[in-house]
């Protein structure tokens, strides 16, 4: 028995191994370390964890199954509330989340929530456990457009309450950031991706791949044509920011979003696959999220000496501290309070970036303080590829071709945060459509909200 | 999965399929363009919509063998499937919602270069279905390389052929037609839309500029998704940075910086020549969008 305020350590792939290749780099907890960090839980009645869930799983039941070993158990009581454990159990920061509630945490460290989650969903995958469906259908049909994980958890939802779902996907794989965004090596796409959203399928769910709703069909063709009767938007918003610097069109400038679509969607690391990838020798991030974090490593694992370029400090770099901590190991190097001013270029290709240090000043609106340039501290740092990850925003293809669709000035559709109603009858949202780029629980939780405002439309009907 | 219907190759290296696409077909309009990916393993490539029919649900797309991913689609057969197949994307040529009686009172022409014929036709086949007969200049390196002249002729008001090397029709570059049939011929063009190699559309802007004619281009620049995701596509026009695969592909070519956009169409020159030598030996090309005729 190790210490009981330390979580049981997980563990994981060597860095120096691991900046080399693709492969997941936490490989999880088997099941006796699950059941020795579960029994770190105390199991509090009134349980602060479960507030800390953008979803409210009962998390003190499902660590208490696991301590038990009734795995199979603690899948169904974590599938009531959440369609995308494997997934969720990855990818949130828990930290600010469920974790950052948790008791234990107060003097020790808290429950490794996310990890046991992540068990207890990866063991289902393996075992082949199934999801619980309808028992009778009702006859209604939803379109569901985007299979990120909002349209995913929404069309889940409703699958089990005997809704006819139809989702339909804009590229030719189904998941939307959790295939084109999260690297490999943090969310397997195979081995838990796509066995996450076949078991959405297993629910009656249907997918159609390669339909851009706004051009291969409208909201409105939906309702009046095909006979849809509700709809629920989960679009995202992949639409990704430049800096408006001199210089950006420069050969080897390139968005997260493209960089991150060609490593991860068309798997452009991989030789067997036709899609080109300008690796870089030496390649800046402009950004500190979590994207700019999985552009860094991916661009580490293709070869290049990798520089985050942040313009404010540490402290408010917004991507989670594991993957901060991850990148560091790995031997992402830190350009901090720095800002690009001006990308440089030879014969159309990038040859450097033009710096300014900055310093931090006053706080600003959002409470975090603002970066001021340092005057006269102009430098060049000499680099091949610039990698631009400095936020996205919905993409207005689908509120600009539907009739009556309110959005706010960001071109976020409005939608109310109980039921994810919009200004449209029949019309419901939520996700990054909505909210702008947030994050994957965040979206799961909007997609719960949907279903939920969709069964009250209909279920009268 | 989506089916080819019809495979032929109309010159050396230049093919026309017919693809079962039923939601594109049903609200392609003329200008948009399709992205195509062969199988598993496969690349997205644009590719512009040469015809459509509504009811057979059928796209009809015409590619030019230019690197790996077109050398492979072009052992496509009949009967064979496209994995993927997504559209329409972009945004339909103006005239398309323009009214018809203002369209008429303009005088239109049309300059089409190498396989910049294949989307010109569906613009001129839609005008001339709504009563309006445009002015048509279809260049081609050789006579063998000349694709869909009895269409277009079934289409365009005037046609005009030239070849770069004299051997059939008019003899020269389409830039010199231009200037031929203004300056010469005292004929008057309200808008010109120019579609072909960029290097071919950006020598046509600057004639057009000179005799004063409005000009639109069709861009062809690098894409992946052609949703607007992730800027691959992007370039000047004036100062403003567009995405093709949105904002267009046509623009304004008076003010798209054909330079930039001809160096990012380079970006991937190495890597897709060696693609392209692990398939056979020979040539290596430029980069780019897989529809456009070579831009060196």
């Amino acid at each position: 028995m190790g210490d009981v305020m330390k979580k049981v350590p997980v563990r994981e792939q060597d860095p120096k191994v691991r900046a080399t290749n693709f492969e997941e780099v936490c490989l999880g907890y088997n099941a006796e370390e699950a059941m020795e960090e579960a029994s770190r839980c105390i199991n509090c009645k009134n349980a602060k964890c479960i507030q800390g869930c953008p979803v409210a799983i009962d998390i003190p039941a499902f660590i208490k199954e696991v301590k038990e070993g009734d795995f199979e158990g603690a899948y169904k009581t974590i599938g009531l509330s959440s369609a995308l454990p494997a997934i969720c159990g990855r990818v949130c920061p828990q930290e600010s989340q469920c974790e950052g509630k948790c008791i234990r945490g107060i003097k020790g460290e808290p429950i490794s929530i996310g990890k046991l989650e992540r068990f207890v969903a990866d063991y289902a995958l393996e075992h082949d456990i199934k999801p619980e469906g309808a028992k009778e259908h009702n006859g209604h049909k939803v379109a569901i457009i985007g299979s990120g994980p909002a349209g995913l958890t929404c069309a889940g939802d409703l699958a089990k309450l005997g809704y006819d779902v139809t989702v339909f996907e804009a590229l030719h794989e189904l998941g939307g950031v959790l295939v084109y965004g999260i690297p490999e090596f943090r969310l397997p796409k195979q081995k838990v991706v796509a066995k996450e959203i076949e078991k959405v399928k297993e629910l009656g769910v249907k997918f159609e791949t390669n339909v851009v709703i706004g051009k291969s069909t409208t909201i409105d063709q939906l309702i009046e044509e095909e006979g849809f009767e509700a709809v629920f938007i989960g679009s995202g918003a992949g639409l990704p920011k430049f800096m408006g610097i001199p210089g950006e069109n420069a050969n080897g400038v390139f968005s997260a979003n493209e960089y991150l679509t060609r490593s991860n969607l068309m798997k452009a690391f991989d030789e067997n696959y036709d899609t080109p990838i300008a690796a870089g020798k030496k390649v800046a991030v402009v950004g500190g999220g979590n994207v700019a974090m999985d552009a860094a490593r991916t661009a580490l694992r293709l070869g290049a000496e990798v520089h985050i370029v942040y313009r404010r400090s540490e402290e408010e770099l917004p991507a989670r501290v594991e993957e901060v901590h991850h990148a560091k190991e790995e031997g992402i190097i830190f350009d901090l309070l720095t800002n690009p001013v001006e990308i440089l270029q030879e014969d159309g290709w990038v040859t450097g970036i033009k710096c300014v240090k900055m310093e931090l000043g006053e706080p600003d609106a959002s409470g975090r303080r603002r970066p001021v340039p340092v005057e006269g501290s102009e430098f060049t740092m000499d680099v091949d590829t610039v990698i631009m990850s400095l936020g996205t925003s919905p993409n207005p293809l689908i509120s600009s071709t539907t009739e009556g669709l309110e959005v706010n000035k960001w071109k976020c559709i409005v939608a109310d945060e109980e039921f994810g109603k919009t200004s449209k009858e029949g019309v419901y949202a939520g996700g990054d459509a909505v909210t702008g780029a947030a994050t994957v629980i965040l979206a799961m939780g909007a997609g719960k909200a949907g279903a939920k405002g969709i069964h009250e439309y209909l279920k009268d009907k | 999965m989506y089916k080819i219907l019809k495979a032929e190759e109309l010159a050396d290296k230049i093919f026309l399929m017919d693809v079962e696409a039923p939601r594109v077909a049903r609200h392609c309009e003329p200008g948009q363009f399709v992205i195509v990916k062969m199988d598993e393993k496969g690349e997205r490539i644009p590719l512009t919509i040469c015809d459509y029919d509504r009811e057979k649900g059928t796209i009809t797309i015409v590619f030019q063998i230019v690197g790996a991913s077109t050398e492979k689609m072009a052992d496509l057969k009949e009967g064979d499937y496209f994995r993927d197949f997504t559209g329409p994307l972009g945004c339909a040529s103006e005239f398309v919602h323009e009214d018809i009686e203002t369209l008429k009172n303009k005088k239109m022409l049309f300059v089409a270069g190498g396989v910049g014929a294949a989307p010109v036709y569906p613009q001129v086949k839609w005008l001339h279905e709504h009563g309006i007969d445009a002015d048509v200049i279809v260049g081609s390196k050789t006579k063998d390389l000349l694709i869909l002249e009895d269409e277009m002729k079934a289409v365009a008001g005037n046609l005009y052929v030239c070849t770069d090397d004299g051997s059939y029709g008019h003899s020269g570059m389409v830039t010199s037609m231009v200037e031929k049939l203004v300056k010469e011929e005292g004929k008057k063009y309200d808008v010109c839309v120019a579609i072909g190699p960029m290097i071919m559309m950006k020598f046509t802007c600057l004639m057009t500029k000179e005799l004063g004619i409005p000009t639109i281009v069709s861009m062809n620049p690098i894409m992946v998704d052609g949703t607007g995701m992730c800027g691959a596509c992007r370039l000047h026009v004036g100062d403003e940075i567009k995405f093709a695969c949105v904002d267009g592909p046509e623009f304004d070519g008076h003010l798209v910086n054909f330079d930039e956009a001809m160096k990012r169409q380079m970006m991937y020159k190495t890597q897709e020549g060696r693609a392209m030598l692990k398939l056979q030996e020979g040539n290596t090309h430029h980069g780019g969008c897989g529809n456009c005729g070579g831009d060196n």
